[in-house]
């Protein structure tokens, strides 16, 4: 049906083999001054240095306070936005060494979602035909294969196919989700990052999605960066964790690892101010409060870029930036405390 | 326990050129002096306009009370109900005896007005203080609020504050006055989970300080697991649920209410591996109910769910519940 680059469909043998490398990926953004003669000031270092391997068929979830580079590390990923340093490959593609021709080649086995499901559907354009405008303008068929592959599509997002002629103002927040999903996966992509694509939608509706992402993973072999908010539906929807902070990634491990032993101070305030929902537990719990806010990435702290908020900090931690590492098997992390312990438990 | 509002059978409608919205459909609950009484419910289920109605900010038309009651007791000797007010007399009680909280501080402030004007004005204005005691009481309200150099800050914008210091400053607000009851509406959604802690940490403290009735709307279970007393559950544009909260988590009575703690995820993650969502969706609130409004969606709807609207009954103390079915005993209720 397809003709554009797809490589084999991954079937159980390949579980390990990794479908997305990131290498030292940094974004900043330059800041300017001036209109007509304008001159870079300074730059906001939205990613500053960020490498990870996502496994086929997993999901590495990124979580993070808001304006840590969440989004433009998954837009990078994708070349949505130029990289300023680092590669990208995905599987053996090197994607940022690809010119824009390539590129458009590559295009349909990488897509996105976004959290805002309304504006990213045209209000004029009928669901079959915003399905289908990925089809039409790659070319994938004939008129009646695509219409037949819409129908299709929207059966496996849980729409009613007879809801095709319907428009998108005459849907929910949740099933319009449901529509952009199923847009997005038109073209039969590997990958897709998820950008925040369950916040703006209710508590009961948002347990549908996650559902629905995981059915289609398991179906289809997709592999999704899984970018949000709410810890808790990260942890449960991911097999590992990122976890963000100023441009760079504090730790990232397995969801099992995060909750029993996170190691990055930051990783535990953050965990110990999600809200439990039982009121028991979460008022007898202990919160690590951290003092003071989220420095600008314009001007990131020296050294460790946490150690200015960080509760356990020493001298050091203000002199040079801790190397991100794997400290002990499948565990990331990125504080020289941890390399003092060997890796154990950093305590708060 | 005594109360500090009393709202009963409240019914609203938006006229829209589209048809009638029933947004409220009979609701009623009290609030106790110094309670923290939660309300949660899908969007659109009408948590913002119970509260706003009550303070007369609906754009009336469209809105429509159509019916209903809202006693508030802490006017004076005798209550009054708010609904009944007219414009100077609603004026004095919002923003004085009741604050409010808004999710958008940067647009429910006033951007031209630096922040401490904003709350000496309105002391001077409902407790009648001086210029300069106004001042005063305003640094020591900011201090309190955790802003950092309040004096320095009284005479900044509030667009030169983040998110989390304008929410503090939308505190001091709201408790400048000495209220009764604060509403805050969805005050942390924007805001990150560490802020977010450090705002309803902050907001126990000043209620328990100043004794004042909260109303914390959000549709975050967690949160109200950490904060709330009671907890009022919405759906539709009524109230299907209402108990307190450590009753509401372990012993949740209404299908509704038992199907948003079992889409949570556990703390846990990945390894049980799906979550139980509820099918379907909220009903279009353009139909004027004759039944259980969750009968669509409700696993255990039987004919009676499509005959008549459930009125709220008492299956515990301090614990009602709209539905004819007896969840725990997998049978409908007896004559209720
Ligand atoms: N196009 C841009 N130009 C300049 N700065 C930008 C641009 N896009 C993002 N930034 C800045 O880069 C940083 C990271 O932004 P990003 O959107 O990636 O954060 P995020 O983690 O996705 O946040 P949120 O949770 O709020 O979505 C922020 O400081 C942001 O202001
Ligand atoms: N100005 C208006 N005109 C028409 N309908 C309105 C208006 N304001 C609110 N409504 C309707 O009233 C109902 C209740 O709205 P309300 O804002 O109280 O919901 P909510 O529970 O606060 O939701 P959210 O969680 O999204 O804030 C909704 O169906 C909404 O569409
Ligand atoms: S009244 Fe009937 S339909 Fe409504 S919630 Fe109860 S059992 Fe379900
Ligand atoms: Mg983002
Ligand atoms: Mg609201």
């Amino acid at each position: 049906m397809s003709e554009h680059i797809r490589s084999q469909k991954p079937d159980s043998t390949t579980e390990n083999q990794i479908m997305v490398r990131v290498q030292n990926l940094k974004k900043h953004f330059p800041i300017t001054k001036g209109i007509i003669w304008s001159k870079q000031v300074g730059a906001v270092k939205a990613v500053n240095n960020v490498s990870f391997d996502i496994m086929k068929g997993e999901t590495l979830g990124v979580v993070g306070e808001s304006g840590c580079g969440k989004s433009t590390t998954g837009r990078a990923i994708l070349n949505l936005l130029k990289p300023t340093s680092g590669k990208v490959f995905l599987e053996d593609i090197e994607i940022t060494a690809l010119n824009d021709n390539e590129l458009r080649h590559l295009r349909p086995r990488m897509q996105m979602i976004f959290q805002d499901s309304y504006d990213s559907l045209n209000p004029r354009h009928s669901v079959a035909k915003i399905i289908a405008e990925p089809m039409v303008v790659n070319k994938t068929g004939s008129p009646a294969e695509i219409r037949d592959r819409v129908m299709e599509l929207l059966e496996l997002v849980g729409l009613n196919p007879n809801h095709a002629v319907r428009y998108p103002h005459e849907f929910s927040g949740g099933q319009r989700q449901r529509i952009n999903i199923a847009k997005a996966l038109a073209l039969n992509p590997d990958f897709i990052v998820c950008d925040e694509p369950i916040s703006a939608l209710d508590v009961s509706i948002q347990a549908q999605i996650v559902n629905l992402f995981q059915d289609l993973q398991d179906q289809l072999g997709l592999t999704y960066l899984f970018i949000a908010h709410d810890l808790s539906m990260v942890q449960h929807i991911s097999h590992r964790v990122a976890v963000m902070y100023l441009g760079q990634i504090m730790e990232l491990t397995s969801c099992k690892n995060l909750s029993d032993n996170p190691l990055h101070p930051y990783t535990q305030s953050l965990m110990s101010a999600v809200p439990i929902p039982d009121p028991t537990r979460e008022r007898n719990r202990t919160r690590i409060i951290l003092e003071g806010e989220v420095p600008s990435p314009s001007s990131p702290p020296r050294g460790c870029v946490f150690h200015n908020r960080c509760p356990i900090a020493k001298d050091f931690c203000g002199d040079k930036m801790p190397e991100y590492k794997e400290i002990i098997p499948d565990h990331f992390l990125a504080c020289h405390l941890a390399d003092d312990k060997g890796g154990s438990l950093i305590t708060v | 326990m005594t109360k500090i509002l009393s709202v009963k059978n409240l019914v609203i409608k938006f006229h829209t050129f589209d048809g009638v919205v029933h947004a409220l459909n009979n609701v009623s609950f009290d609030l106790q002096k110094g309670e923290t009484l939660a309300i949660v419910g899908e969007s659109g289920s009408g948590k913002s306009v119970s509260m706003l109605s009550l303070l007369h900010l609906l754009p009336m038309p469209p809105a429509k009370i159509e019916n209903g009651e809202a006693w508030f007791y802490g006017a004076g000797k005798e209550p009054v109900d708010l609904l009944k007010l007219n414009r100077s007399g609603i004026s004095k009680i919002r923003g004085g005896k009741i604050g409010f909280i808004f999710q958008d501080a940067l647009s429910a402030l006033n951007p031209v007005m630096t922040i401490g004007r904003q709350i000496s004005e309105s002391t001077m204005e409902h407790l009648g203080l001086s210029h300069a005691k106004a001042k005063e009481k305003t640094i020591k309200l900011l201090d309190r609020v955790g802003i950092p150099g309040a004096r320095q800050r009284y005479d900044n914008f509030p667009h030169q504050f983040s998110g989390g210091m304008r929410q503090r400053v939308m505190i001091a607000v709201s408790m400048a006055c000495n209220p009764k009851i604060v509403i805050a509406d969805e005050p942390t959604t924007a805001l990150d989970v560490t802020v977010q802690a450090q705002i309803v940490d902050l907001t126990k403290e000043l209620q328990k300080e100043f004794k004042i009735a909260v109303v914390w709307i959000t549709h975050d279970l967690g949160v109200v697991a950490g904060m709330a007393d009671r907890v009022l559950v919405m759906y539709a544009g009524a109230p299907v649920e209402i108990a307190e909260a450590q009753d509401l988590y372990a012993n949740p009575q209404h299908p509704y209410t038992i199907g948003l703690m079992n889409a949570l995820p556990s703390v846990k993650g990945h390894e049980d591996s799906r979550l139980t969502s509820i099918d379907g969706m909220p009903p279009d609130l353009m139909e004027e109910p004759h039944h259980c409004q969750f009968a669509w969606r409700c696993p255990y709807t039987f004919d009676r769910c499509w005959k008549e609207i459930p009125q709220q009954i008492m299956v515990g103390e301090n614990h009602v519940v709209s539905c004819f079915f007896d969840v725990e005993n997998r049978r409908p209720r007896g004559h209720v």
